[in-house]
């Protein structure tokens, strides 16, 4: 068994096979854990004995013809779902010791396919970051150049899979969490339509925006991932009851006189040459593939990051409001009142940047600004969905950069809020309209860093996003690179 | 547009987070530089766009109002940082 090349799609092949069980399959990934995760510091929970009880059960399932593609599976689950009895933190201090009394619906969804859950990755606190260097937990380092950064905020999970530590992972994306660290390590990461997959124990940031998917090495992987993941769930509201289609079943179909545009403001000034470049061979590719490729126009894209930029700590400082020492999670030491419990608990619990946002959605929201910011970007964000509508009146996909650059360094944007955020620029208009994105490796930078290309869909279209995307991989091999450790 | 001090810590006092003199003065000119970038927003009209609250149009669903939770109660308190028979314990707030 060759770990690091194996795809969830080759693994469940070689299971049934008999070339190899789940149990050995585990050991593999626990070993490589062992090797490697102290210094990548990708997963910052393990489960050892529950991923052996779910392989051995994962054979039995096997030998008796009861097994999904999933089953016996090495995955690896961001610290951001709620997993009964293991650890749930966030990568909080407010959470550093909080053990749920339940599993959010994706845990389930991916236990009952039989997937082997390894441990809970690293993130950016409360999911609020792009480069996983704001955890509680220390960072993450990229397995391609451990100088750099990951991305984030499922950065954790980026690594995990980047440096085959799973074979598949979970990611959540208010903003581009799954995408631009997909982007960043060489994966195929994919953020369904909003209320594609449910939301229910998924720890809350902005929950107009925060959706879960997977993080995976191609997109027949992400098919097979996402096919566990998505459904309607009565436990969330805002879950959409539409049937799911057999993704892996659509994977082939041709792509000849599929329409993809491509929105000339995500290729303006600060976007790296050579990622422009690689962009543009793409797009060559694809009409060789048989699909059309249209200029399109998205003209209010420049007002995204402000946009997101209030509503998303608008929303996260009233979620986060329920963290306060009370029912559940961290204390401050002897507090002498009921305020100063409140006031001390958070200013302890809470790292730096989750503090800004809160401070931020908080005056956004504050009596006296809430029209001027908040209703204002509410506003905004009708007329950048209405962008996207008018743009898929033309076209079935939009083609994109998924990041301006290839990873930064560690440290090198962690003191500059604002440059931070916009490292977001050509992810985030993707939430604030719900629709599905995927992010597909595309090329390499001159230094070996990978790249990413961002397809975009149409609501509830991730099939036609997986079909293109598949496409590209059948005729490209930028997605079997793997990182020397 | 600059923050002045006593809003960066009336906010403070809303959010509930305790902030030190000097993390205000940070607040204050980090905050104001990302209300800077958000004045973009100014530039563009939208007397007549209709707010956006969520991504897709949907009504709330309703329930038939049954009982469906299983008693819990020992699983919750187990998550508190202190509880005390079958409550959560917290500081006196009457004297």
């Amino acid at each position: 068994m060759d770990f690091p090349y194996l795809t969830i799609a080759s693994a469940a092949a070689a299971l049934r096979q008999g070339e190899f069980s789940a149990i050995e399959l585990t050991r593999a990934a626990l070993q490589r854990i062992e090797a490697y995760n102290g210094d990548l510091n990708a997963y910052i929970t393990l489960d050892p004995e529950g991923a052996l009880a779910a392989a051995e059960v994962a054979d039995r399932r096997l030998k008796s013809g009861d097994a999904t593609p999933l089953t016996g599976i090495p995955i690896a689950m961001k610290d951001i779902f709620c997993t009964r009895g293991l650890r749930t933190t966030c990568s909080s201090r407010m959470l550093a010791d909080f053990v749920p009394p339940y599993d959010a619906t994706v845990v389930r969804k991916l236990r009952e396919a039989g997937a082997v859950m390894m441990g809970k990755t690293n993130m950016d606190e409360f999911a609020m970051g792009s480069s996983t260097e704001t955890s509680y937990f220390g960072i993450t380092r990229n397995p391609w150049d451990r100088e750099r950064i990951p991305g984030g905020s499922s950065g954790g999970s980026a690594a995990a899979m980047a440096a085959s530590l799973c074979l598949g992972a979970t990611g959540t994306d208010t903003g581009g969490s799954i995408r631009q660290p997909a982007a960043l390590t060489g994966l195929t990461g994919l953020k369904p339509t909003y209320g594609r997959v449910s939301r229910y124990g998924m720890i809350a940031f902005a929950s107009s925006l925060d959706q879960a998917g997977p993080m995976t090495w191609t997109a027949e992987d992400a098919a097979l991932l996402l096919q566990a993941m998505a459904g309607h769930d009565p436990l969330d509201s805002t879950s959409i009851d539409a049937p799911v289609p057999d993704y892996a079943a659509h994977l082939n179909g041709s792509i000849k006189g599929l329409r993809i545009g491509v929105p000339g403001e995500y290729f303006g000034e600060g976007l790296d040459p050579a990622l422009r470049e690689v962009l543009d061979n793409a797009q060559q590719l694809f009409r060789k593939l048989g699909a059309v490729i249209f200029p399109v126009s998205l003209p209010h894209t420049e007002y995204a990051i402000p946009t997101y930029y209030i509503l998303a700590p608008a929303e996260a400082s009233s979620n986060l409001a329920r963290y306060d020492g009370i029912k559940f999670g961290y204390r401050c030491d002897q507090p002498r009142d009921l305020s100063d419990l409140y006031t001390r608990t958070r200013a302890e619990g809470f790292g730096s940047e989750v503090k800004r946002r809160i401070m931020l959605g908080t005056y956004v929201l504050s009596s006296g600004y809430y029209d001027a910011y908040y209703r204002k970007a509410q506003k905004v964000r009708r007329l950048i969905a209405g962008d996207f509508e008018t743009a898929f009146h033309q076209v079935d996909l939009l083609l994109t950069p998924t990041t301006p650059s290839t990873a930064f360094r560690l440290g090198e944007k962690s003191d500059d809020p604002v440059r931070m955020y916009l490292s977001d620029i050509f992810t985030i208009n993707v939430n604030l309209a719900g629709l599905p994105g995927i992010s597909v490796p595309c090329g390499v930078d001159g230094q070996g860093l990978p790249m990413g290309m961002q397809l975009i869909g149409r609501p509830l279209e991730e099939a036609v996003m997986l079909k293109a995307a598949h496409a590209y991989q059948q005729a490209t091999g930028w997605h079997k690179r793997r990182p020397r450790l | 547009m600059s923050l002045p001090i006593e809003t960066v810590q009336h906010v403070a006092k809303l959010a509930r987070l305790r902030i030190t003199g000097e993390e205000a003065e940070v607040y204050a000119q980090q905050l104001s530089r990302i209300l800077g970038l958000m004045a973009q927003l100014d530039r563009l009209p939208t007397d007549d766009v209709a707010p956006m609250s969520h991504a897709v149009a949907v009504a709330l669903p309703e329930r038939p109002d049954r009982v469906t939770g299983v008693d819990q109660r020992e699983a919750l308190l187990a998550c508190a940082p202190e509880s005390e028979e079958g409550c959560f314990r917290v500081p006196k707030i009457l004297e």
